[in-house]
Formats: C-alpha cells, structure tokens, sequence
C-alpha cells in the first residue's frame, strides 16, 4: 500500500532543542499506528508538526497531497474554553467546518449528521447543554464526536483515553477500529501497552529519536522499552548544535 | 407627569432625538462586540485601546480643528497600527496579546502627547475625552449610523470563525487559516466601535457601553445569541434613561449613560438568574437526576 506519511529526517523542537530528533519513516494509507514511548519522548510535539501547528527545525514531514483540513487532530489537552456558552450541539457542528467554513448553512442533513455523530458516541440526549457542564468523559465522547463528523482521511489522536473509565475507553476505542475499517490512517499516542497489543498492528516507540517500528508484537519487547526509558529526557542548555546537521551543511 | 419626564424631552427638541437615535445605533454596534470582548476575556483590552486611539484623534484635531472625520481617521490609524501590531507580535512571538497591547498602547499614548505638547497649543480635547451626545449633527449621526451598520456586517461575516476562534483556538488553526483574520477583524471592529462612540461618550468612556451591558447579559442568559439580544437591549435602555437622567438633572450626558448601564450590571450581580447574588443565597432545591 502507498505511504500516505512520510517523515523524511525530520527534526521537531521548541528554541532550537530538539523533542524529536532525526526521525525517518513512512505510515502506509489506511495504517492504525500506535505511537508510544515514556512522557517527554516526543509524541505530542511529533503531532503537532504532522498537523502543521509546529514547524520543524530541520528535514520535512510529507502528507501525501493531503490538505490541512483533510486532517483530525485530537489534542492531548485541548484547549477549550469550556465556559464559552456554546452548546454540545454547536461545539460538535464545528466539525463540519471544511462543508460550511464562513457561511455555509447547516441545513437538514448536516443536523442528522450531528446528531448521528453524538448518538455514535452515546451523547444522545445532551444536544442542547452546554459545554461546561460535561464530565471528564462526556467531553471525551463529544471530541470524538466531532472528529468523527470532520470525516477525515488522516486522523491523529494525542493520548485519547487519558483520565478516562474503562467503559468509555472501550467504547471509543471501537470508534478507532471503526475509522481503520473504513480505510482511514490513524495514529494515536498512548500509554496503554495491552490496549496497544490487543488493537493496534503498527507500533512506532519514539524515544526523541525512533528506538523501534513495525509490528506491534515486535516493537513491544522488554528490551526496546527498556532502551526507551533510558532516554535524555529533559534538554541540555549547554549542547552544542547537532553533528549530523552540522556534518551534512559542510558536504553541501 | 410620567410622559414630561420620560417622553416629552424626546417630543420637544430635535437634539434629544438625535441623541437617542446616535445611542440606539451605538448600542446595536458596540454591545455584541462588547459580548466577544468579555467572553475572549478581552475587557481590558477594549480600555487599552481607548487610550492607543486618543493620540491619533489629537493628532486629527490638531490638524484640523474639531472635524469629526478627522479625528475619526486619526483615531482609527492610531487604533489599527496599535491592534495589528499588538495582534501580529503576540501571534508570531511568545509575548501574550495583554502584554503586547499594553507596550504599543503606551507607546502610542506617549507618542501621542510628545506631538500635542511640540504643537504648544493649548487645545481644549474634554471634547474628545467626555464627549457630547447632545451635539450630534446630521452628518456624525450619518457616520455613526454607518460604523454601526458596517459592524453588524462585518461580524456576520466572521461570526463562525470568531466563536470558534474563542472556544477552541488550536482546532480552529488545524482546519482553516480563518482564525487570525477573524481575530484581527475583530480588533478591527472594537477600534471602529471606540472611535464611533467617542463623539457620543468621549474616548475614555465608549468602552463602557461596550462592557457593561457584556457583563450585565452574563448574568441573564447561558448561551450566545441570548447574552447578545441582552446586552443590546440593556445598552439601548442605559441610552434613554442616561439621556432622560442627564436631561432632567445637570449630569452630562456620556456619563450619565455610562452610570445608568452601570446601575442595571449592579441589578444584574444581585438579581440575575444565572448565579447572580439572591440566586445563590437562596438556591432552590437540588433535582433527582
């Protein structure tokens, strides 16, 4: 199958300090790949430069013809200002965004499709609360809701069953397996090693850099987590500028 | 008895009615942005920009005379260059928009009187500071009237964007580029609004009725289009009765309006259905479910 991802050396970090360094890989169409590794390995900021909110600092990460809008992102803690008044109806609306942008009317089919998307997600019922009031949960559910209305091709999900009960994880989890039916890539972060082996069949553990990727069963030894946990966490102040950039602007 | 006093000034003198039709078109532009400002948790902002306009009305007045279109334009290049500025240095470096707003402001305000005190003319600007709602002529009413209109428009146009902008900004960046352009535009439409309300109310006090009918409507509704049917109805009802008091009493007329708006936000904190103060001393009884 093609790659629908590539990453081509790619280096991602804030203030020069790299949280992702040098990684290379592709991610086939329609790929469900878990992306695990200790806190501080890189997973959010390897996101958030695949979605296109965090440029990198050096090589490039290709999305295949893929426009943004063509992307789901699921943050790790949204932002969300959950004492806007907007109701759970209009918040998951929002996911229809790429048909309506500025004007666009939500006529009867997009209301159907707002209120199938919060049925799928067991919110039925809740259409007309505010956002603020919802559970830890609840407002879980109504994200899936919408990232689910977004219909979109790549779908990146940052630590989605953090903080939730095993019933709602369960139940969101068959909304993951559901979009890898439907021929949708899905790359989610995660902490969970036996939801990873019991649903996902393609693992990267990144560890700054890529300490392994390919088939979950694989990826998931002692070893390699062992080699994971043993990485540099925090940045050093006092590093120099890295060899491999500096080795390859002198050969150009 | 009632209609003297509530209905007769309007009845009698062109003046009262031209005031009211100037406060009524203030309302209906400046109480939805009033809305945004509050619920972007932006009050303050709107203050800061009061003040970055007045250099550049000043200016206008300086250059020539008291010319509304003048000091209009002056105060919107003033305004746009502060908000832009502060707008684009907040998005692009890891400055906040307060703090950023709070530098040009300044520098702005600094500026701003480093130029009237070169001139050394002693100009008379309470005009511009307290403003002069019973001194409309046709034409600024015509101009306010405008600026109203042009708002209502211009929200419309970026109404979808704003709110999602304001709920949740990174989903908004994800999906569309829309979110700095309603973001600016919006900045846009407070400046506009500021400088539209300062020959009504005077620069310092055109953010109030902003505000305050922003805050009084948090205490009367828990969703969107009501808080702003609420803030516009309680920023027109602090017009007529502002005018009424100010026509009755020797209180001028901007504060007085600006008192009245504020008196119905203390009616609001006490007596307001949603968590206002008697609300929550006297709650009534917990649901099942």
């Amino acid at each position: 199958m093609s790659a629908q991802l590539q990453f081509r050396d790619v280096t991602l970090g804030y203030d020069r300090h790299p949280a992702v360094h040098h990684l290379s890989g592709d991610v086939a169409t329609g790929a469900l790949l878990a992306v695990v590794g200790p806190n501080g390995a890189g997973k959010s900021t390897l996101f958030r430069g695949l979605v296109g909110i965090l440029k990198p600092l050096a090589g490039s990460i290709l999305t295949g013809g893929i426009a943004a809008r063509d992307i789901a992102y699921l943050p790790q803690s949204a932002d969300i200002d959950r004492s806007f008044p907007i109701s759970v109806f209009d918040f998951v609306g929002t996911g229809l965004w790429r048909q309506t942008g500025f004007f666009g009317g939500v006529g009867k089919e997009a209301r159907a499709s707002v209120a199938q998307a919060l049925a799928a997600v067991g919110l039925s019922g809740f259409e007309n609360r505010g956002i603020g009031t919802l559970s830890g949960g609840q407002m879980q559910r109504m994200l899936f809701a919408r990232v689910l209305l977004q219909d979109a091709r790549l779908i990146v999900l940052d630590e989605p069953f953090n903080a939730i009960d095993t019933k709602t994880s369960a139940d969101l989890m068959a909304l993951v397996e559901q979009w890898h039916e439907e021929k949708r890539t899905v790359l989610a972060a995660l902490h969970d090693m036996d939801l990873v082996r019991a649903h996902f069949p393609e693992t990267l553990l990144l560890a700054r850099g890529k300490v392994a990727w390919g088939a979950t069963a694989e990826v998931l030894t002692a070893e390699n987590l062992a080699e994971a946990r043993r990485m540099c966490e925090a940045f050093d102040d006092s590093a120099t500028a890295c060899a491999v950039d500096t080795d390859a602007s002198k050969a150009a | 008895m009632i209609y003297d006093a509530l209905i007769a000034p309007f009845i009698e003198f062109e003046f009262m009615r031209r005031a009211l039709a100037a406060v009524v078109a203030l309302s209906l532009g400046a109480a939805p942005i009033g809305v945004f400002l509050m619920l972007r948790r932006m009050s303050l902002v709107g203050d800061a920009m009061a003040h970055a306009i007045l250099p550049g009305a000043a200016v206008g007045f300086l250059l020539s005379g008291l010319n509304l279109f003048a000091m209009t334009a002056g105060g919107l290049i003033a305004g746009f260059a502060v908000a832009l500025l502060a707008g684009l240095v907040a998005r692009n470096t890891d400055l906040k928009e307060d703090a950023s707003l709070a530098t040009f402001y300044l520098a702005s305000l600094a500026l701003g009187v480093t130029i009237v005190s070169v001139k050394g003319t002693n100009i008379d600007l309470l005009h511009v500071l307290f403003g002069n709602i019973l001194a409309m002529d046709d034409q600024t009413l015509l101009v306010v009237a405008f600026n109203a209109t042009l708002t209502l428009i211009v929200l419309a146009v970026i109404y979808r964007p704003l709110v999602i902008e304001s709920v949740d900004p990174l989903f908004l960046r994800t999906v569309s580029r829309a979110g700095a352009l309603a973001h600016l535009t919006f900045l846009a439409l407070v400046v506009v609004n500021l400088v539209n309300g300062f020959q009504a109310l005077g620069t310092l006090l055109a953010v109030g009725l902003m505000i305050l009918p922003a805050g009084t409507a948090r205490f009367w509704s828990r969703e969107l289009t009501g808080m702003i049917s609420i803030a516009v109805a309680s920023a027109i009802i602090s017009g007529y009765a502002g005018l009424v008091l100010s026509f009755q009493t020797r209180i001028p007329s901007g504060p007085a309006i600006i008192l009245v708006s504020a008196g119905l936000y203390v009616v609001s904190i006490l007596f307001g259905n949603v968590r206002g103060v008697v609300r929550q001393l006297f709650p009534a009884p917990h649901l099942e479910a």
